[in-house]
């Protein structure tokens, strides 16, 4: 359904009655038109009211020439056609359809910004209309720090075209020429006279006039933004103070039930006997259903167990803990992350699968003056956004509705589609805000469980996960081991490089068995490591996965920072060099790099290495614009320390310095961080640096505190505290970030915050105690201060 | 069982279990949904309303507990307080996803109704059983501080 089948859009809008008193001006010749309405200018002036009042157009009451096809439909980013992203009301409201999920990044924020900028809108008339899943609107994956880099062009486009038929519209109202009339903020003005028409009144006109080709369509220059790059502030936030807005746990439709659902505690286990008579005994529990057993591979397939329909969500989770199953275990009975720690550990020790390779690794290394190596471990984590997991489904016999905070409103459609065996014709997935995600909501299994129940109770039914679901039965970021070993020279330089990295593949959640790290997860901070050294090498190992293996902010980027950016330190220590310092010569001279004229299959995050290439400059850069924020070098108080940590992810460009405090006793505190990114051009600075706070507290939340671990194949943690979050009191006080002004192609900001924040976590603590993390977490769940590691000796 | 509960100064009359907590009389009964659900057990304030102006955690206080006490949610919250957090929350655009900030907002405005002008460690006091994933710590903090200026 597109927009203009639901009246949003008046495309051929014949329902207006055509105003036959009014003056007809089609006849008229443009010289006519101008003379009669300088007229008419005059003789309203004569009368003592010089106030101009805008004509009503009757659209039916002018020839306008045919309109063909849209050349819109195929340009870079998918489909820029401006009745796809625009609806002009008569009103003057500008309605901007938003095709990708708000979870706190104010994506529709920036995407209004572009549209309404090129379109020259009045903001004060901008809303936003969510889209629902259909492939008419190109990726809709949320995911990836991608939104802007995917639809910065195209929306930008289908603004300017949208003004330039308002505009020709007017001229051709005014019987002038396009190039005599100009559009601001909302209205078309022209040369000639001091007339005006407000978009609404144009609207009808525009929408029937041809949409121009490419070639044909003038971008802003940057520097007439009105509201690109300016600091916009934020259309959910009003709503969010007053409790209004809609989250997927929010959802209500009339008729509605309420689930939840045990799960077996395995992946994969399944649901043997189940006596419920105590969980139907509780007062509003309706009835329970049986789901079908989950078998590899999980793709986004309901997980099983016992759903309890109840007349409220309280009654459904009172059913569930009065139920009594008999869960049989599946193949992960046997997984216990400790143990398969120490297996992952030992892989990294052993030679692995090359990955990208300059020079000779191995001869470097047993030439080198000094040997430096390392291993570090990370544990699995959980994305748990502040909402769980929550969607409703309404299934009528032959059509599917669902409801939920979905960051993949398309994939939720297919994944339906796919699992339930319905035509996607008849499936409809309405997205709703999300109430953060993370990568959780990335995954739709949770719709899938609502549509499963929907089908079975014959009512719409809305499945609520509670936090303990959301802990144990998670897509968990992967744990990995890592193993680094570096040469140096006689004078401290490295000469040759060796990272090894072993860690189960997202992959193993989608194909049963995959234990190979994939091109896409090295890529993120293994095989486009930017240093500058002759011999350098990077390997894969392989680990099967236990657990759903799936996305978390910024990815394998986490732990392939925590490495590499840790180790770039200890190299710094070994040299008794300053570790900025050495940083940048790791760093080395400007120059771009391409890890694939080096062997590696580098995905560079779905970019052209063209236009996004990896500009060392760009790293050097941040990494002294933060050295200089944090004021690097300073004298530092006893039990203080500054850690930095560069890295370049979602084609963006982050150091992170970080200050600890570390009391005798280990308690340890966090004084002040500076940051400073280059992403290229930014659509809205105050909402990326919220971007910038949120996603480096995300790392050192995780870094600190974050470990999901299983035994006899269940996730040992269930809630808030077993699995912790930073809290206020743990945040640091002071918290800068500088912006670099790039008008370089906008890259990602939702998630390259987050991986070097842990290592320049971990670097500060070196310096401030000289004990050295190489595992996390660093205090855990119960922790309540550092558990320091025997002391540095190298 | 049917119970009479004072919210937003209105009286409402609710069917629930016994037992059931507010969050859920609020939120599945009364379709009062900007009190959030998060953990369930008081650990991470997505639930805070006011009761008789002390904040409190929705998810674990029984409903029928509460006849009689004047129950506050975010729909309703106004006044001094109240307002000035409002309006810096907007002007700093201080949520993120939003989905903690009505616990936040309520926490906070329960924090400056009792100490018109609270230092770091008043504020971490006060806040730290709000847990926020997106990490909206920090704008919190200052946008508390502009609260208690406008005050």
């Amino acid at each position: 359904m597109f927009l203009h089948d639901i009246g949003i859009i008046p495309v051929g809008d014949k329902t207006q009655t055509p105003n036959s008193s009014g003056p007809k001006i089609t006849n008229l010749t443009r010289r006519g038109f101008v003379v009669g309405s300088s007229l008419f200018v005059v003789g309203v002036a004569l009368a003592g009211c010089s106030r101009y009042e805008e004509p009503k157009i009757d659209p039916d009451s002018l020839d306008l020439p045919a309109a063909g096809p849209s050349p819109l439909t195929n340009v870079k980013g998918g489909d820029a056609t401006p009745a796809l992203w625009i609806a002009i009301e008569e009103d003057g409201t500008v309605k901007i359809t938003c095709h990708r999920s708000e979870m706190g990044q104010q994506v529709w924020t920036s995407m209004a910004q572009i549209v309404a900028d090129e379109l020259e809108a009045d903001w004060d008339n901008v809303e936003i209309v969510q889209a629902i899943g259909h492939e008419r609107y190109g990726d809709q994956n949320t995911d990836g720090s991608r939104s802007v880099r995917y639809n910065f062009h195209r929306l930008r486009l289908a603004g300017a075209a949208m003004k330039q038929m308002l505009v020709e519209a007017a001229a051709i109202y005014w019987k002038m020429d396009p190039s005599e009339c100009e559009a601001t903020l909302g209205k078309v003005g022209n040369s000639q006279n001091s007339d005006t028409l407000s978009y609404g009144n144009l609207a009808k006109i525009a929408a029937k006039l041809q949409v121009p080709e490419e070639a044909k369509v003038t971008l802003k220059d940057p520097k007439d933004w009105r509201y690109i790059n300016k600091e916009i502030a934020s259309l959910t936030v009003p709503k969010i103070t007053r409790g209004e807005g809609t989250f997927g746990i929010d959802v209500d439709i009339p008729d509605m039930v309420y689930a939840v659902i045990a799960r077996p505690p395995q992946l994969f286990g399944k649901t043997g006997a189940v006596r419920d008579e105590k969980a139907l005994a509780v007062p509003g529990v309706m009835r329970t259903v049986k789901l079908p057993d989950a078998s590899p591979p999980a793709l986004f397939k309901a997980l099983g167990g016992v759903a309890v329909i109840g007349s409220d969500t309280w009654a459904a989770i009172q059913g569930r803990n009065a139920l009594e199953i008999n869960w049989v275990d599946g193949p992960n009975a046997g997984y216990d992350s400790e143990t398969f720690a120490e297996q992952m550990i030992q892989t990294a020790k052993r030679s692995g699968t090359v990955r990208r390779k300059r020079g000779d690794v191995a001869a470097g290394l047993s030439n080198a003056s000094k040997r430096v190596e390392a291993e570090y471990y990370a544990p699995h984590l959980s994305q748990s956004p502040m909402e769980p997991p929550a969607a409703t489904a309404r299934w009528d016999g032959d059509k599917l509705e669902c409801w939920a905070c979905v960051q993949d409103p398309q994939a939720t459609r297919q994944a339906l589609s796919d699992l339930l065996e319905i035509d996607k014709e008849n499936i409809t997935v309405n997205a709703t805000w999300l109430g953060g995600a993370f990568g959780r909501k990335s995954k739709p299994d949770f719709v899938v469980e609502a549509a499963l129940i929907a089908k079975e109770v014959d009512r719409p039914v809305k499945v609520t996960w509670t936090r303990e679901d959301e802990v144990r039965h998670g897509y968990y970021h992967s744990v990995s081991a890592q193993r680094l070993e570096a040469g140096l020279d006689e004078d401290g330089k490295c000469t040759s490089y060796l990272h090894r990295t072993v860690f189960p593949p997202i992959a193993s959640t989608f194909s049963p068995g995959m234990d190979v790290p994939t091109d896409g997860e090295m890529g993120l901070g293994a095989t486009d490591v930017p240093f500058n050294m002759p011999n350098l090498q990077v390997e894969s190992g392989n680990a099967k996965g236990h657990l759903r293996i799936g996305w978390l902010r910024s990815v394998s980027n986490i732990y392939h920072a925590f490495a590499v950016q840790s180790f770039a330190a200890e190299l710094a220590h070994v040299a008794g060099r300053d570790q900025k310092d050495y940083l940048l010569e790791l760093i080395g001279d400007a120059r771009t790099l391409d890890p694939g004229t080096e062997g590696a299959t580098y995905p560079n995050y779905d970019a052209s290495i063209e236009e996004y290439p990896i500009e060392t400059a760009r790293l050097s850069n941040v990494v002294n614009i933060a050295s200089e924020m944090a004021k690097w070098g300073r004298t530092m108080p006893s039990g203080h320390g500054l850690g930095i940590a560069v890295h370049r992810s979602f084609l963006s460009y982050i150091a992170t310095v970080v200050e600890v405090a570390v009391s005798p006793e280990g308690a340890l505190t966090i004084p002040g961080i500076w940051l400073a990114v280059d992403a290229g051009t930014v659509i809205n600075p105050r909402h990326t640096r919220a971007q910038m706070e949120g996603g480096t507290i995300y790392g050192l939340s995780n870094a600190l505190f974050g470990e999901i671990t299983a035994k006899n194949g269940a996730v040992v943690q269930d809630n808030f505290p077993s699995w912790r979050a930073l809290r206020m009191g743990e945040a640091p006080r002071a918290f800068e970030v500088q912006i670099v002004k790039s008008n370089s192609a906008p890259a990602g900001v939702g998630e390259p915050a987050t991986p070097p924040a842990a290592p320049a976590l971990a670097n500060a603590i070196f310096n401030a105690t000289g004990h050295r993390i190489r595992k996390l977490p660093i205090i855990g769940a119960s922790g309540s201060r550092l558990s320091l590691p025997a002391k540095e000796t190298a | 069982m049917a119970t009479t509960l004072n919210i937003n100064g209105k009286d409402e009359t609710v069917e629930a279990a016994a037992g059931t907590p507010l969050l859920w009389v609020l939120r599945d009964h009364l379709k009062m949904t900007g009190t959030k659900f998060g953990c369930g057990i008081a650990q991470c304030g997505a639930c805070t309303v006011h009761v008789d102006d002390t904040p409190t955690r929705a998810c674990i206080t029984p409903h029928d507990s509460l006849a009689g006490s004047k129950i506050t949610t975010i729909e309703g919250v106004a006044g001094g307080a109240a307002d000035a957090i409002r309006s810096t929350w907007i002007k700093n655009d201080v949520p993120q996803c939003g989905y903690c900030q009505s616990g936040q907002i309520m926490a906070a405005t329960a924090l400056l109704e009792e100490n018109s002008n609270p230092s770091d460690d008043d504020i971490d006091a006060a806040m730290s059983g709000n847990i926020c994933r997106c990490a909206t710590y920090m704008s919190i903090r200052r946008a508390i501080k502009e609260a208690a200026k406008e005050l």
